[in-house]
């Protein structure tokens, strides 16, 4: 249940944020969270709607952007999209996987007032 | 929540004491930068004691609504305070571990039976993450090293952020090597830099052969697995060359170790590979030290 760390990290930075902008309310939060990167979008929503509870968020929006993970075939030697870690590679069914990307956390922008 | 600092961690205590913020004696790394570049816009609102004109229609009180880019990892806060321990680390030649397994694994005793066989010969000291208790601490410094208890409360990770307060508390030594034990969990722990040279993660044989595939990020995130327990394999159904299989597709650099931490076997190449690491340290450290030797780190140059 990490996902409740990840929220009040992501609530950190929107406050930091609308500190710097002035804003007295964030309606809208946008994330990018990748496909590999171990986070419970659900949880992650859930955790995200209690912790920003009386703070300037409360009530906001959160858009999550998904993007696919992604894994170097040694079998193939080229790049493959795969939707999970242990996943065989799609093209030749091989296990020999070294994931390259779909691992990020970003907040990516928000929308406040 | 600290709100100086904004760490949220009020059921976190250190040794039994609560995870007090006295920010004179411990040095963040993330800035305590205020910055007032934004404009005080004037906001409308009864009383603003002035006429709007009619074509100023928007609602009273309500200032127009507009996006920013933020573009920060959402992690970037624990990451800045892991690379602060990284670089205490590397200034004292300290090799740092990170030892991540679900609970039951054996990971406090495989602790105990390394610092035993390395006493005299390398000072070890030890962060002991765990919800409640003080147990596996006591055990560690019955064992003969030094050690401090993170009682992370509900959490179930340990952060860069409890470390750095641990490491305060724990001192370690110039050229040790310092244990991290997380708390029990293959899950959350993968995802939180602590600053250590290595997530090193303990597996037992009772668990099951398939735990890689279950929990594909701890392994990934490993550099080291220990397969603990080989003692009991004659009393299980357990496949190893499964095992190992499954840690390689998720992780095919992994570097893998059978051991038996009650029963001694295998522990050898476990403390070589710790003199390995604990070498290395000690000559980063040295490099450290010669001016010009920080990377820009310090200003010695």
């Amino acid at each position: 249940m990490h996902e409740m760390s990840i929220a009040e990290s992501v609530l950190g930075i929107v406050e930091d944020t609308a500190r710097r902008e002035g804003f007295v309310r964030v309606t809208e939060v946008r994330l990018e969270i990748g496909a590999l990167a171990a986070i419970e979008i659900e949880a992650l929503r859930f955790c995200f709607e209690a912790v920003v509870h009386g703070s300037l968020a409360q009530g906001a929006r959160l858009a999550i952007d998904g993007t696919p993970g992604t894994a170097w075939c040694f079998d193939c030697s080229k790049p493959v999209e795969v939707a999970a870690r242990a996943d065989p590679c799609p093209a030749c069914g091989g296990s020999k996987l070294q994931v390259s990307g779909g691992t990020e956390m970003r907040v990516k922008d928000l929308v406040g007032a | 929540m600290c709100t100086t600092c904004g760490c949220g961690t009020d059921a976190v205590t250190i040794d039994g004491k609560a995870h007090a913020h006295g920010h004179g004696a411990h040095e963040h790394d993330h800035p305590h930068d205020h910055d007032h570049d934004h404009d005080h816009g004037h906001v409308h609102g009864p009383g603003c004691g002035h006429d709007h004109a009619p074509a100023h229609s928007h609602a009273a009180g309500v200032p127009a609504e507009r996006a920013v880019a933020v573009e920060r990892a959402i992690l970037a806060k624990n990451d800045a305070e892991a690379n602060h321990n990284r670089r205490l680390f590397t200034r004292k030649g300290i090799f740092a571990l990170n030892l991540v397994s679900s609970p039951g694994s054996g990971k406090t005793t495989l602790l105990c039976e390394t610092i035993r066989r390395l006493a005299g010969e390398v000072p070890i000291a030890v962060v002991e993450g765990d919800q409640q208790t003080s147990h596996d601490a006591d055990r560690i410094r019955a064992a003969g090293a030094r050690a401090v208890q993170v009682n992370t409360g509900k959490g179930c990770h340990l952060d860069a952020h409890m470390v750095g307060h641990a490491l305060e508390a724990l001192e370690p030594a110039e050229a040790s090597v310092l244990m991290i034990e997380n708390v029990g969990n293959l899950v959350c722990p993968s995802a939180f830099d602590l600053g250590e040279a290595h997530k090193v993660v303990v597996l037992s044989v009772t668990e099951g052969e398939d735990k890689p595939l279950k929990y594909p990020d701890m392994f990934a995130a490993a550099d080291l697995m220990i397969l603990n327990k080989c003692d009991l394999l004659p009393y299980l159904s357990f496949d190893v060359a499964a095992c190992l299989a499954n840690a390689r597709r998720v992780n095919p650099a992994i570097e893998i170790l059978q051991v038996s931490a009650t029963k001694g076997e295998g522990m050898d190449g476990w403390l070589d590979w710790i003199r390995e690491g604990a070498g290395e340290a000690r000559s980063r450290r040295v490099r450290a030290a010669a001016p010009g030797g920080c990377g820009g780190a310090c200003t010695c140059a």
